[in-house]
């Protein structure tokens, strides 16, 4: 998409100045000029205002003797990372969002490519209310219903459970992966189905030898999107989990630096790259692969 | 139903199955919960003391607590505050800025800002928060900066919390919407923008007059999807400044649960839930109704 968008940018630009209206030209071709300057020097100024807050991250992760303020290391140092990478600070909280995040991603996947696949091919009283109901979900703010979910999980005593969790996790996932699942397969021509299915194959067959080899590339993108989103939430395990021993690395990172008065900036800084390091991973590999954020983009553009 | 055939019902049955487990996820933990939530906000429930062993019935008590407290009209002009500057004016003007300037953009300068905007995107928001409170903390970097270049310093976090955290937002938020930007203005085709450049209309008056109007569904779907994101903010105030100092910054997410778990009002604390539910509610369905979708 960003290649088709420069080719035509530097074809319009090729032939704007070809154009029979001598009197507008000078200015017209001025005007351009302006505007393109403006919106590079635009886009540069906005790029250097964010990275200050991410080079601090950066810089201060490697500094033995790390404050708040973005600054180059006066001592260089891989001491920060090897002070936090231990059992109880890293690996453990990190592996628990791994069986969390990965189990719930996991689960939020299988029901919605089951779910998407009835929607998109049944033609079933069920599927208005069933798809409204979805849509409408996906707007539902899920910060708002922690306070029911700890009522609800208390009485069904599923507090503190990582299986409770995970199935939580996995249902406030659901709406939008189905959305995005949903659309996926409408894009895959029945026809290839009808000849499976005049062989004789089953519907549950033909979605597993025939679409879901095509959907791949789809499914990939939403099930990354759900872990991403899961890796990062904070509230829904720090309202749900309450032993140390079963935090994911998004509650620990909080739970361990606010506990001390006086907090470790170098170290504080290596966590943060050390927990943000498989979203940053997984994303790239995702825009790499697929163009993926612009073709986020386009999903929920509407 | 009863009147059906037994092979249309087997059908019906059998083109259901498939949604099965999403529909039995989806109604034990997301609107199990919000059901609950209409029975619980009618109650004393709490987390200690009378409550917690048997609660019963207090008809609209919580709500009119709600209405008489001051920490509640506080969090709900907070979250207004929050919601105006960080989604409505923040993310949407300034995606929608670099969305319209990436189209004129060299290819590396593109490339360059979209990764630094995104990457801001993908960072969880406890890192997020983290790194604006070492950015705006009163020995961090802006500060430096401006005593660098002669000016005064304050602490931004204790000054002006809600402005901070709006800030935060806004930096965490504007790749969703310059991505929305992006795709709705590679659907426009350049040649009518051209069209109107040869006739001479200005960059400002072609932007209002013809850019904007096209993609005016895609401005409606985000906004009401930001409007939402940020209503439920929660990890991003809490590890900058916990709703404080005082109540300052407190959100009405960061109310619930101060209200819920550390005083232990669960029935209060879910009356407040369902407040913030049915706003999230209107605008999904105003989102809805503007998606237009076609579900036949």
């Amino acid at each position: 998409m960003t290649a088709t968008n420069a080719g035509q940018t530097a074809q319009t630009a090729r032939v704007s100045p070809t154009r029979p209206r001598p009197r507008t030209h000078t200015t017209h071709v001025r005007g351009r000029l302006a505007a393109l300057i403006l919106a590079n020097v635009g886009v540069l100024a906005v790029a250097a205002i964010f990275v200050i807050p991410l080079l601090w991250v950066l810089l201060a992760s490697v500094n033995r003797t790390a404050g708040l303020t973005v600054s180059l290391p006066d001592h260089w140092t891989l001491d920060n990372f090897r002070a936090v990478l231990t059992p109880e600070t890293t690996y453990r909280p990190m592996l628990n969002g791994v069986i969390l995040c990965g189990g719930a991603a996991l689960l939020t996947i299988i029901c919605a490519t089951l779910a998407g696949y009835a929607l998109s091919r049944f033609k079933t009283r069920y599927k208005r209310p069933f798809l409204l109901t979805i849509l409408f979900s996906t707007g539902l703010p899920i910060t708002a219903i922690m306070v029911p979910v700890y009522g609800l999980f208390v009485q069904l005593n599923l507090i503190d459970t990582i299986s409770g969790t995970m199935l939580f996790m996995a249902a406030t996932g659901l709406p939008f992966a189905i959305w995005l699942m949903k659309n996926f397969m409408d894009s895959v021509p029945v026809t290839l189905e009808e000849a499976a299915w005049t062989d004789g194959a089953s519907r549950m067959k033909t979605l597993w030898y025939v679409i879901l080899p095509l959907v791949w590339p789809g499914i990939s993108v939403v099930a990354i999107f759900t872990f991403v989103g899961m890796w990062g939430n904070f509230f829904v395990p720090f309202v749900l989990l309450l032993s140390p021993d079963k935090l994911p690395a998004s509650v620990s990172i909080y739970t361990f630096f606010s506990q001390y008065g006086q907090v470790a900036y170098g170290q504080l800084a290596a966590y943060s790259l050390l927990y943000s390091g498989p979203v940053v991973i997984l994303f790239l590999f995702l825009s790499r692969k697929l163009g993926g954020a612009f073709a986020f983009g386009g999903a929920v553009k509407g | 139903m009863t009147t059906a055939p037994p092979a249309k019902l087997k059908r019906a049955v059998g083109q259901g199955a498939p949604l099965g487990p999403a529909a039995v996820l989806l109604l034990v933990f997301l609107f199990g919960p919000i059901l609950w939530s209409v029975y619980a906000a009618f109650t004393n429930a709490s987390l200690s003391g009378a409550g917690a062993a048997a609660s019963h019935f207090v008809g609209l008590a919580n709500f009119k607590k709600a209405f008489a407290a001051d920490g509640f009209y506080n969090s709900v002009v907070l979250t207004l505050v929050f919601t105006l500057i960080s989604a409505i004016i923040g993310q949407n003007a300034l995606g929608l800025m670099l969305a319209l300037w990436m189209r004129k953009s060299l290819r590396f300068v593109r490339a360059l800002g979209g990764a630094v905007v995104i990457g801001a995107w993908v960072l969880p928001e406890v890192v997020a928060g983290y790194l604006w409170y070492a950015f705006l903390a009163k020995d961090g970097s802006l500060n430096h900066v401006l005593s660098g270049l002669g000016l005064g310093t304050q602490d931004w976090l204790f000054s002006l919390p809600i402005v901070a955290v709006s800030i935060a937002n806004i930096w965490r938020g504007t790749a969703f919407s310059m991505l929305v930007y992006s795709a709705a203005l590679s659907d426009i085709p350049l040649e009518i923008e051209e069209a109107a450049q040869v006739d001479g209309a200005s960059g400002w008056r072609r932007l209002v007059s013809i850019t904007l109007p096209m993609i005016r569904r895609s401005i409606m779907t985000n906004l009401m999807l930001i409007t939402l994101q940020t209503l439920s903010v929660f990890g991003l105030i809490f590890t900058m400044t916990r709703g404080g100092p005082g109540t300052k910054s407190q959100t009405l997410p960061l109310y619930m649960y101060e209200q819920a778990f550390s005083f232990g009002n669960l029935g209060y604390g879910t009356a407040i839930a369902i407040m913030l539910l049915l706003v999230g509610a209107v605008f999904s369905l105003i989102y809805l109704r503007a998606l237009d979708v076609d579900t036949r």
